[in-house]
């Protein structure tokens, strides 16, 4: 998938769903934490919207800042899990699936 | 390079009977003087914040002019009941049993909740016990997603990472028992010309654990200045009973025991205390590391974890907004 498309479909979920008639902008680059764009719940409906909308399982050990915290973040992180290059150990890597035991 | 005292646990002692003396006679001002009321209301859970508060103002007031509510539920330990009861008794005043269940079933507090768990686990039912937590944040810089611990009738649990709408679900469903008991709690308040006295120490006010217009309601706090190791303090100074002192901190609002780490702070208390004082105090990370035994970028992920959750609390201690200022206020 394309990367401008991406992030263009983020913006668009960020923009509607957290600036809430704001009159702010921000740059790709820019971290939704240190912006308070997106507080904890926000990360995990942002988390929802990325398993939902692209296919893909973020998995527990992937809740990073660096995967998730910026439009740049999050696209690059999609990018890597929607073209399989992701592996352990990685940041998009994969380990603690949902669903372990207690 | 920092000057000043060695960083140690000991920042956090004082001196408790001066300490005690200092409360007693704010307690006094503000229910008399300020509030204008003839005594305290405090909800007593057998855990050692509302066993000091009701120490401190039974000090304050005179124990005729304490009431103490114990508001148990279903989910509630039945131990909870029993130290709340040890408490009334060692200080001598006037108890009252509330049994919240009815007004909860009557809401549908459980049916709401069960509903929200089932989202993510969706065999959830009858016999079945639950609780949220938090992953242990202290070792990587993730984020702290709640996921719901579920327990099948026959023992078997399962971990699952909430979505948006189980978290919210769960949540509010849940905070229906902090509500009712603060609407509990005014009832008698109200019968007896009293003030609600809020239970809060300062790791809980500063970082939002508490549910608005729930626990954290009150008419005042008169611990909420206070680190969880000094409210122990005062708590040993005061006599507070030694069996309360010896239970671990729980939040006991669900069906399966959930301490306060697991619920909210992810980081055992007298540590997450110490990271408290260093951050409130200009504490370098680097100095505070070795005192609580952690790594320097460890204490620094704690740090901005403080800083986040005052953020994203903020609403919590936020009082209703006015469009303009109105006389009186």
């Amino acid at each position: 998938m394309e990367r401008g498309a991406i992030a263009n479909t983020l913006r668009s979920f960020i923009t509607e769903n957290y600036l809430l008639g704001r009159d702010f902008t921000f740059a790709d680059g820019d971290s939704f934490l240190e912006h308070s764009i997106i507080d904890s719940i926000g990360i995990l409906q942002l988390v929802t919207f990325l398993q939902d909308t692209y296919g893909i399982t973020v998995q527990d050990s992937e809740l990073l800042p660096e995967n998730l915290d910026s439009i740049d973040a999050v696209t690059a992180y999609l990018c890597r899990k929607l073209d399989g290059a992701a592996s352990e150990g990685s940041p998009a890597g994969s380990q603690g699936a949902p669903g372990e035991r207690a | 390079m920092r000057t000043g005292p060695p960083v140690s646990p000991e920042l956090l002692r004082l001196d408790p009977a001066q300490e005690t003396e200092r409360i007693v006679i704010r307690i006094r001002e503000m229910v008399f003087e300020r509030l204008k009321r003839k005594g305290v209301v405090v909800g007593v859970s057998g855990g050692v914040d509302s066993s000091v508060v009701a120490f401190l103002c039974a000090r304050a007031l005179g124990k005729e002019r304490v009431c103490a509510l114990f508001m148990p539920e279903t989910d509630s330990a039945p131990e909870s009941l029993r130290l709340g009861r040890v408490v009334a008794e060692s200080l001598g005043v006037r108890s009252v049993l509330e049994d919240i269940t009815p007004i909860l079933r009557g809401a549908r507090c459980y049916e709401r909740r069960d509903e929200a768990v089932r989202k993510v686990v969706p065999e959830y039912g009858e016999g079945y016990r639950c609780k949220i937590v938090l992953p242990d944040l202290v070792d990587a810089d993730r984020y702290a997603l709640f996921s719901v611990v579920v327990e099948a009738p026959h023992g078997e649990t399962k971990k699952v990472r909430l979505s948006p709408e189980a978290y919210l679900g769960i949540v509010a469903a849940t905070n229906f028992k902090q509500r009712t008991r603060k609407m509990i709690e005014y009832y008698h308040a109200d019968l007896r010309q009293y003030a609600v006295a809020g239970t809060p120490n300062r790791l809980e006010y500063d970082q939002g654990f508490f549910v608005k217009n729930g626990d954290g309601a009150a008419d005042l706090k008169p611990i909420a200045h206070l680190y969880k190791s000094q409210v122990y303090q005062l708590a040993a100074y005061l006599a507070v009973p030694e069996e309360i002192l010896r239970r671990p901190p729980t939040t006991d609002t669900y069906s399966l025991a959930q301490t306060e780490e697991e619920f909210y702070f992810a980081l055992p208390l007298e540590k997450m205390d110490l990271c408290l004082y260093g951050k409130n105090h200009g504490i370098p990370p680097a100095d505070l590391a070795p005192a609580v035994g952690m790594g320097v970028e460890q204490v620094e992920r704690v740090y901005r974890t403080i800083e986040t959750r005052r953020k994203v609390t903020r609403y919590l201690r936020t009082a209703p907004l006015l469009v303009e200022h109105i006389e009186g206020d």
